[in-house]
């Protein structure tokens, strides 16, 4: 695609190079991938990838059970700036409470914090600060792929390998004045290096996921 | 086996009567000059000679005592305060005379020869171990004899007057033959003496050993060598212990806490340097800071693996930062409300530095976790940086229980966690429970709050849910549950909990754990 070098463009075009460059930073297949829960296995078939960062919207479940897959394997994780994280259904998850750190509230030193604890955890979970210049953003990634260690955020992250969007769900077993929770279906739709694609996933009866089925979409 | 001491070591028993009222009144947990006791299992096992001259005696029952001595001031038995208590008084008779074993607090055997060569006899022996208890103002009685037992006979039967009971060499035997078999201090053996007719130690003694052999059995035989004046115990000394505690003061006061860390360093480095040399590494510290307004603040920490020079300092920093240390109304920041006059250092816990060393390929994972999380709460704090665990209670924010990392979680936790709790919420959980309730508003198809009749059933179904509280923005209620009751001990004010829950899913989709308290809605957790 040609491009007219107007300033507009410029910037335009450094954007593009750049997510060239991250693909194919993402293509790098040597370093062995973090483990995911089976029902996650086919949206994110190499597992969570050591120093990238992935970004999921709209469900702290789905966050759980993202980080349940490496705490199985034995590796420490961390959450940081999420007060309300449920601890029982993160044990439901499977989720090593003897391997999770919490910090609650990382304050004004959100990136040091987090930089801090990649350094030391596995995989760390944290909700995006309210604002994060992409400077900052690329320092703390490059610290991500430098340690190994893999960054969840809870909202908007630039540079992400992969944008886990949580479109709706449906809770079944409650009904009108009867009945209570019993398993959750989520609408995902997932940005992985460019393809999108779409499923539904269960988060069945007593906490542990089960895989029921995938629509694979556009 | 048949004991004989063919050349008795005379010992000498200091005994400091009513040991345990004393260790109460030097730690402040009595008052002097006033009848008071101390309490062991319902019944005085010490009293002051005030209550004493209200006719109160050992063994009565506290409220019999009390009827006797309407003022009397009672506080529980503690071992640890009688034997903390008791180790300036060793130390202080160690200076004198070394070579001090302690039978139990209160009590204290010396081998009386080296001590009664030193000053010149075995009196003037006793006027040294005498006048180092006057030093530090407690009362004490000395008897000197061929036997610890003898010994410890002698020290009691002595009064506030003639402090001091000298036996001479050969007559214990003569001086124990009038006690009754009680002083033996084994209940069953005594019992069954004075069922088969002996009740002094004189009698007891006079019993062939071999026979006492045959009927008492190997137990039988020692108090049949203690009746005789021949103690098979020998004085064993302890060794001093070494000092382990550090203390620094300063003069003037630091108020602030820089300041104060920086010149902590030195003797932060003594303590954890002084620990290594006994080979020990400390585990738990306490810390403990007085400052000028003569207020002490005192904590225990513990630490995962073991307290470094920094990990002390940072401990100290953390106990002036912490709010709860703090008065209310001072600045929590660097400056104090009063200067820090002094800082003491105690090893609560101390642990072999053996189990503590380094594997040879460095238990490297662990270690680093450790010190990443250090730094974080250095730099936030020490409460910054949790560990959950889950606990007990019908509330989900009382079920999530969340610890410093470093501190040990609190006994009984699992425990808790494991109990039935009737109430509980069937699985799935929810992710997300916020940490302070939500104020929401669930309202009927007339707008207005649902509420629960006094039979707990609802009085009309839910139609709107308003998550901000805000009746305008409201949002349609598509399915629901409840109202599930939680009921808790309705006659405690503080633990008290009369509330129902909810399950609803609401027209956009989310889906919420509502508490209906009393009048209030409020948002407990959210499924998402």
């Amino acid at each position: 695609m040609p491009h007219s070098l107007t300033s507009a463009s410029t910037a335009s075009l450094r954007d593009d190079l750049q997510a060239k460059i991250h693909l194919m930073q993402g293509k790098r297949g040597s370093e062995r991938s973090l483990p995911v829960l089976p029902s996650l296995r086919r949206l994110l078939p190499g597992g969570l990838r050591p120093g990238a960062a992935y970004s999921i919207q709209g469900s702290m479940s789905l966050a759980m059970a993202l980080l349940a897959g490496p705490s199985l394997d034995g590796s420490w994780c961390g959450v940081a700036g999420l007060p309300d994280f449920g601890v029982e259904a993160a044990a439901g998850f499977g989720i090593a409470l003897d391997r999770l750190v919490l910090v609650p509230d990382p304050g004004a030193s959100w990136t040091p914090v987090i930089a801090a604890m990649a350094d030391v955890l596995s995989v760390v979970l944290a909700c995006a600060p309210g604002k994060v210049a992409p400077a900052e953003a690329a320092r703390l990634g490059a610290r991500l792929r430098e340690r190994s260690s893999t960054l969840l955020v809870l909202g908007p992250w630039p540079q992400s390998e992969a944008v886990l969007q949580v479109n709706g769900y449906e809770w079944a077993g409650l009904g009108e004045g009867h009945g209570h929770f019993a398993r959750q279906e989520l609408e995902l739709e997932i940005a992985l290096r460019g393809n999108t694609r779409r499923a539904s996933i269960d988060l069945a009866g007593n906490g542990t996921v089960e895989l029921s089925r995938h629509r694979m979409g556009a | 086996m048949l004991i004989r001491v063919d050349s008795p070591v005379r010992a000498l028993v200091a005994w400091f009567p009513d040991w345990p009222l004393v260790a109460a009144r030097l730690a402040d947990d009595l008052p002097s000059n006033v009848p008071a006791a101390v309490i062991g299992q319902g019944v005085i096992a010490a009293c002051s000679a005030e209550a004493r001259l209200e006719g109160v005696v050992r063994g009565l029952r506290l409220r019999e005592a009390q009827t006797r001595c309407p003022d009397l001031v009672a506080c529980p038995v503690d071992p640890v305060r009688d034997a903390r208590e008791f180790e300036p008084i060793i130390t202080s008779l160690e200076e004198r005379t070394p070579g001090v074993e302690v039978l139990r607090p209160g009590l204290c055997a010396i081998r009386a020869r080296g001590a009664a060569r030193y000053y010149g006899g075995e009196e003037a022996a006793a006027g040294a171990v005498l006048e180092s208890a006057d030093s530090l103002g407690v009362e004490a009685r000395v008897g000197i004899a061929d036997s610890v037992f003898a010994a410890e006979q002698a020290a009691r039967s002595t009064t506030e007057l003639s402090a001091v009971l000298v036996l001479p060499p050969g007559s214990s035997k003569d001086f124990l033959t009038p006690f009754p078999v009680d002083v033996l201090g084994q209940a069953k053996l005594a019992s069954l003496l004075k069922r088969l007719g002996i009740r002094t130690l004189g009698s007891f003694a006079d019993l062939p050993a071999t026979d006492v052999l045959a009927r008492f059995g190997a137990a039988g035989i020692n108090a049949h060598a203690l009746a005789n004046g021949q103690d098979p115990r020998i004085v064993v000394p302890r060794t001093p212990p070494r000092k382990l505690d550090h203390s620094v003061d300063f003069e003037p006061g630091l108020d602030r806490v820089d300041q104060l860390a920086f010149q902590l360093r030195a003797t932060a480095d003594a303590f954890v340097a002084g620990l290594q040399t006994e080979g020990l590494v400390c585990t738990e510290l306490k810390v403990l800071i007085t400052d000028e307004a003569g207020s002490r603040s005192e904590r225990t920490w513990g630490h995962p693996r073991h307290f470094t020079a920094p990990d002390v300092v940072d401990r100290v920093r953390w106990q002036l930062q912490s709010p709860s240390s703090a008065p209310a109304g001072s600045g929590v920041g660097s400056g104090l409300s009063s200067p820090v006059t002094r800082v003491e250092f105690l090893p609560g816990r101390v642990d072999s530095i053996a189990h503590h060393g380094r594997a040879l390929f460095g238990d490297g994972a662990e270690e680093q976790i450790h010190h990443g999380l250090t730094r974080i709460q250095s730099m936030l704090g020490h409460e910054a940086v949790v560990v959950p665990a889950i606990s007990g209670g019908r509330l989900l924010s009382e079920r999530r229980r969340l610890v410093p990392w470093g501190d040990a979680l609190p006994a009984g936790t699992t425990g808790l966690a494991a109990r039935p709790w009737p109430g509980r919420l069937p699985d799935p959980q929810p992710a997300t429970v916020f940490a302070s309730l939500i104020p929401v508003l669930l309202l009927d198809a007339n707008r207005e709050k649902v509420s629960t009749d006094h039979r707990g059933g609802l009085k009309a179904p839910p139609k709107w849910f308003c998550p901000t509280g805000d009746p305008v923005r409201r949002r349609a209620v598509t399915r629901w549950a409840g109202p599930w009751p939680l009921r808790q001990r309705w006659w405690d004010a503080v633990h008290k909990l009369e509330a129902d829950r909810f399950q609803l899913v609401d027209g956009d989709g989310e889906a919420w754990l509502l508490l209906l308290d009393g009048q209030d809605w409020w948002a407990e957790a959210r499924y998402d």
